[in-house]
């Protein structure tokens, strides 16, 4: 597995879009960090750009990277190696290298804000760790999509509609029932719509590091009230961790059974 | 020796294998014909381990196959459409393959073979259709191993490149390699081909030599034989 994931990684590092990624984090980030020019509030607007951005990224480039890779997939099944070997290594490659573009693009330029220097390096590194665990949940949804339909197009349009449904309609349909359930008691249906939806969860996750978590909105405020500062961000990360290994292990059940 | 036990395979309600059995002697080149949707690739694919057959045994050897990955380092397979990753060159693709299969390649061979100096060190995605054939060539038969499973080998390939293709599989068969390969393209059956295994709507119609099926059909002409087969069958339904 190593091996594929060797090759995965520099084949995929060294493509153009990659590059053009990891430059946008770096504009974006110099951009944020002039604007504000102050990291606590820089970590807190970058956050409202990758909590959309790093999940759509990372599903088109999932979604992409799968189909664009199914004869080389299929070099590989002839190889002396399993199909989890090369699953696991292609989807881990893919992981990895969006997340390096990512943990790369936005380092840089804090490094030379004085990000290790300031009171806010742990905000930093739960930003850093956000969109790490983003880029893994969503390039494995993507990966997984691909693999279990051998249409392109249902494949894209099954992936878009899945970005969708997280970043956008996901909140709507939230915020919705509240309004007309607003008679209930609603916390612990609100924590568990939060634990359900991996871009709100890193929502969650960073702002619990903010001690001002409570002004950042209500599922904020339920969770400092429930777990408190540290149990909250000990859940989310549980959540978060769920939510990346599920598809994983989907990848690998779904690819030992299908034909190529 | 490869052999199928009773192997069945569908794709929903298409049956494309239906209990096939077949013994592919050690030694031989074996021509795997059939028209469109036959089931060759099916049937070697589910060789390769890529198709997941829904009944029946492969065994190579005494050892079954199913499932198994292992066995593969054993064989060198030449997919009908092989594409690699596109940002890396043919170079670093025989490294990378001797990496993974931890086998020593002899890509020097068919260099020279298909004059690949040159295109060695492009991006694949710069080759011709024809070159980058040849470049899967080298890929799966640079191993040297027993046993060889090419899927429509000569796919865009020139006519010198398929004479060369040629006369190098004559060479593994004396070496006494077994050989198993598809193609539309009847002469070159004709001259190389010890058996032939005809596929027809997932059945073996026919295994045997080439003379066989010529005197069973009564024909002279192995294209003009495998034509009346099929004009036979399309008439029965």
């Amino acid at each position: 597995m190593n091996k594929i994931l060797k090759y995965g990684f520099l084949d995929l590092i060294r493509s153009n879009w990659l590059i053009l990624y990891t430059a946008f984090y770096l504009i974006v980030s110099v951009g944020v960090l002039m604007a504000n020019g102050d990291i606590s509030k820089s970590v807190i607007s970058l956050l409202n750009v990758i909590i959309i951005l790093i999940p759509l990224i990372a599903t088109l480039y999932g979604i992409i990277y799968y189909y664009n890779s199914r004869d080389y997939v299929e070099m590989l099944l002839a190889q002396p190696i399993t199909r989890k070997s090369i699953f696991m290594g292609q989807f881990l490659g893919l992981s990895l290298s969006l997340s390096t573009s990512f943990v790369v693009g936005t380092l840089i330029p804090f490094v030379f804000f004085g990000v290790f220097r300031s009171a806010y390096l742990m905000h930093f590194l739960f930003l850093l760790i956000a969109g790490v665990f983003l880029t893994f949940i969503f390039c494995g949804l993507s990966y997984l999509l691909g693999l279990a339909n051998d249409n392109k197009l249902k494949g894209f349009g099954l992936a878009i509609l899945l970005w969708l449904f997280f970043a956008i309609v996901y909140d709507g349909v939230v915020v919705i029932s509240l309004v007309k359930y607003e008679d209930y008691p609603l916390e612990k249906f609100t924590m568990l719509s939060t634990l359900i939806n991996p871009i709100d969860l890193s929502r969650v996750f960073i702002m619990l590091k903010f001690d001002t978590a409570a002004l950042f909105g209500y599922t904020g405020a339920l969770f400092n009230k429930f777990f408190g500062s540290s149990l909250g961000v000990i859940v989310s990360v549980a959540a978060l961790s769920l939510w990346s290994i599920i598809p994983t292990w989907l990848i690998v059940r779904t690819a030992n059974k299908k034909d190529f | 020796m490869i052999r199928f036990e009773e192997l069945s395979k569908s794709f929903g309600k298409l049956v494309v294998l239906d209990k096939v059995s077949a013994t592919i002697p050690k030694g031989k080149i074996v021509a795997v014909l059939g028209p469109n949707g036959s089931g060759k690739t099916t049937l070697i694919k589910s060789l390769m381990g890529m198709v997941k057959p829904n009944a029946g045994q492969m065994y190579i050897g005494e050892q079954q196959i199913n499932g198994q990955s292992n066995y593969r380092g054993t064989i060198d397979y030449l997919p009908q459409i092989s594409r690699h990753p596109q940002n890396l060159t043919a170079r670093e693709l025989i490294t990378m393959l001797e990496d993974i299969r931890e086998q020593k390649g002899d890509a020097r061979l068919f260099v020279d073979l298909f004059d690949l100096e040159s295109h060695l060190d492009k991006h694949l995605h710069n080759l011709s259709g024809g070159t980058m054939q040849k470049v899967s060539i080298m890929l799966s038969l640079m191993f040297k191993n027993d046993i060889l499973i090419l899927d429509e080998p000569t796919n865009g390939l020139d006519p010198v490149a398929i004479i060369r293709l040629k006369d190098y599989l004559d060479e593994e068969r004396k070496a006494g390699k077994t050989i198993i390969f598809t193609t539309h393209i009847i002469p070159l059956v004709e001259e190389i081909a010890d058996e032939i295994i005809f596929l027809l709507e997932g059945h073996i119609y026919f295994q045997g030599s080439v003379s066989t099926l010529l005197s069973k059909e009564n024909e002279t002409n192995l294209e003009r034989a495998i034509a009346n087969v099929l004009l036979k069958t399309t008439s029965h339904e």
